[in-house]
């Protein structure tokens, strides 16, 4: 057959970096995931770590200023506030995260729709955007928590609503930079399906940036999560949750200063680790 | 073989969304296995009378006159290799894909068809064992997966867009004589895009010379380098640079 078969040689192969290699060489990438685990192995293993119960009164013990045996002392009804701390880490981070599945899939699939097709596709999609960004979040969220009644069923509602827009934008905008690309309209020459095209190259491409905003997203999530506890439209008590316990303390901020700023700094902390681990996650893909 | 032609492009005129007129009432057609030369410089519109063909116009840029009339698959070699594959995904598994969607076979035969179409373009073996991603191959390497890429559509018209300008110049060679020899293997025609008239020359039994979205001149390849009617083709002529004559005396030593 052919005459020509020159002898080139698969060149070294760049040595695979080892993937620990690299979040080792990436210090807020390392900072945000040690941030992150430490506080998913608290409110993993804070049944066993601690003896009291998170919402069990002791009126005997109320107000009780940090301590051997209430590490962070306790509240107004006698609970342990590290144990409640923690407890709260459960529900918020629960809901932060199960609150974002369906608006980070159905935004990354509308927003290649609309980089990829472009055209009608993307005004149709843009239009429902730009209606929707129209509105201030926190609107609409506490229109959807008054109908829905407090709980964090509000919070689940307005996210499927809105939370999908800030995805679709990031991804809108990098489909339609990857369309322009060869590569892509070497496939469609090539005869793949757009479907193909979309969820076998496309999608893998686009990921690592969605993903990026993702941790970012999560970060103003959480807030909201906090902010409607505190407002008392989010989570009922006695459920802990760290927007509440700060509005509970907030009587004695006086007196027991630690009840309203312990939940407080837990969701800086919280912020600051997934702010990071975006961050760091987003200097590794960019090396790569 | 039959002498109808394979492709013909009836005074096809490309402009863009500004009414500025890219590809002026060009024409041409292309008999079964002949090889024909689109040169000219950069921004002659030679690479969107190819994107034409194809029927891949960029955006904002709109036919809006002629026809182009074809009866057979066509498919392109791109100018630059690395651009022309997904960066995330391994070759041999971009290959098998198109091999399984053009060739209806099922994805395990497709997988090796793959690899055989591969091993033809001298691609080394190693591809067969682990997956090897598109950065990790050398770029002409890249621009052999591209052309087993659109030989996997079993292409009645291969449409080569400058397949060589990104390359080294020893790697240029080898693409070359791959293509050509695979022309005398599978028999189909080329339309092929260059501003390098000696590549063109080597390759092409005629040429086309475009200059601003028109066909200047054109004709049998040797007539038409012997005696080129227009000055650009001229031009275009001494362009190419010979080899300084080299001084026998001073290599003696």
């Amino acid at each position: 057959m052919t005459t020509t078969t020159p002898d080139i040689q698969l060149p070294e192969g760049k040595k695979q970096v080892n993937g620990l290699r690299r979040i080792w060489n990436t210090p807020s990438l390392l900072i945000g995931i040690i941030m992150f685990a430490v506080l998913i192995l608290l409110a993993l293993f804070i049944p066993y770590l601690s003896p009291y119960h998170p919402t069990e009164q002791n009126l005997s013990a109320f107000l009780q200023p940090p301590s051997s045996t209430h590490w962070l002392g306790t509240d107004q009804l006698g609970r342990d506030l590290f144990t409640r701390l923690i407890y709260a880490a459960r529900t918020d981070l629960t809901i932060m995260v199960l609150a974002e599945i369906i608006p980070f899939c159905t935004g990354v699939l509308l927003g290649m729709l609309s980089g990829y097709y472009g055209k009608w596709t993307d005004r149709i999609i843009a239009l429902i955007t730009d209606t929707f960004i129209a509105f201030p979040f926190y609107l609409i969220v506490i229109i959807v928590a008054f109908a829905s009644g407090a709980g964090e069923r509000g919070i689940y509602i307005t996210f499927i609503l809105v939370g999908w827009i800030v995805f679709a934008r990031v991804v809108r905008g990098l489909s339609a930079s990857f369309r322009e690309q060869e590569w892509v309209a070497s496939a469609q020459t090539l005869g793949l399906p757009g479907s193909r095209i979309i969820l076998r190259h496309l999608l893998p491409n686009v990921l690592p940036q969605a993903v990026v905003v993702l941790m970012t997203d999560m970060v103003g999530l959480l807030v909201a999560i906090v902010t409607l506890g505190y407002l008392g439209i989010g989570i009922a008590p006695p459920t802990p949750d760290w927007g509440t316990m700060i509005s509970d303390g907030q009587p004695f901020i006086t007196t027991a200063w630690w009840l309203s700023a312990v939940p407080g700094f837990a969701v800086v902390y919280t912020g600051i680790a997934l702010s990071l681990l975006g961050d760091g996650l987003a200097d590794i893909w960019r090396k790569k | 073989m039959s002498t109808e032609p394979v492709l013909e492009v009836e005074s096809l005129t490309l402009a863009a969304k500004s009414k500025e007129i890219l590809v002026n009432n060009i024409s041409f057609s292309l008999a079964r296995g002949e090889s024909l030369g689109l040169v000219g410089e950069s921004g002659s519109g030679k690479s969107l009378t190819l994107r034409a063909i194809l029927g891949l116009l960029p955006r904002g840029v709109e036919q809006t006159g002629g026809a182009v009339r074809s009866k057979v698959s066509s498919a392109m070699v791109f100018q630059d290799p690395r651009g022309a594959l997904d960066p995330l995904c391994p070759v041999v598994k971009q290959l098998a894909e198109v091999v399984y969607y053009r060739q209806q076979v099922s994805r395990r035969a497709a997988r090796t068809i793959a690899l055989e179409l591969l091993e033809r373009l001298g691609l080394p073996d190693s591809l067969r064992k682990k997956d090897r991603y598109p950065s990790q191959l050398s770029g002409g390497q890249c621009q052999r997966v591209v052309i087993a890429l659109a030989l996997a559509c079993k292409p009645g018209i291969l449409l080569c867009d400058e397949p060589t300008t990104a390359l080294d110049v020893t790697v240029q060679r080898q693409i070359i004589d791959t293509i050509t020899s695979l022309q005398h293997e599978l028999g189909f025609a080329m339309v092929f895009v260059t501003h390098n008239l000696a590549i063109a020359a080597n390759l092409c039994s005629r040429l086309y010379v475009m200059k601003q979205g028109q066909i200047v001149e054109h004709g049998e390849t040797l007539s038409l380098l012997q005696h080129p009617a227009d000055p650009y083709t001229q031009m275009l002529i001494d362009s190419v640079l010979p080899l300084p004559e080299l001084e026998l005396e001073g290599s003696r030593q």
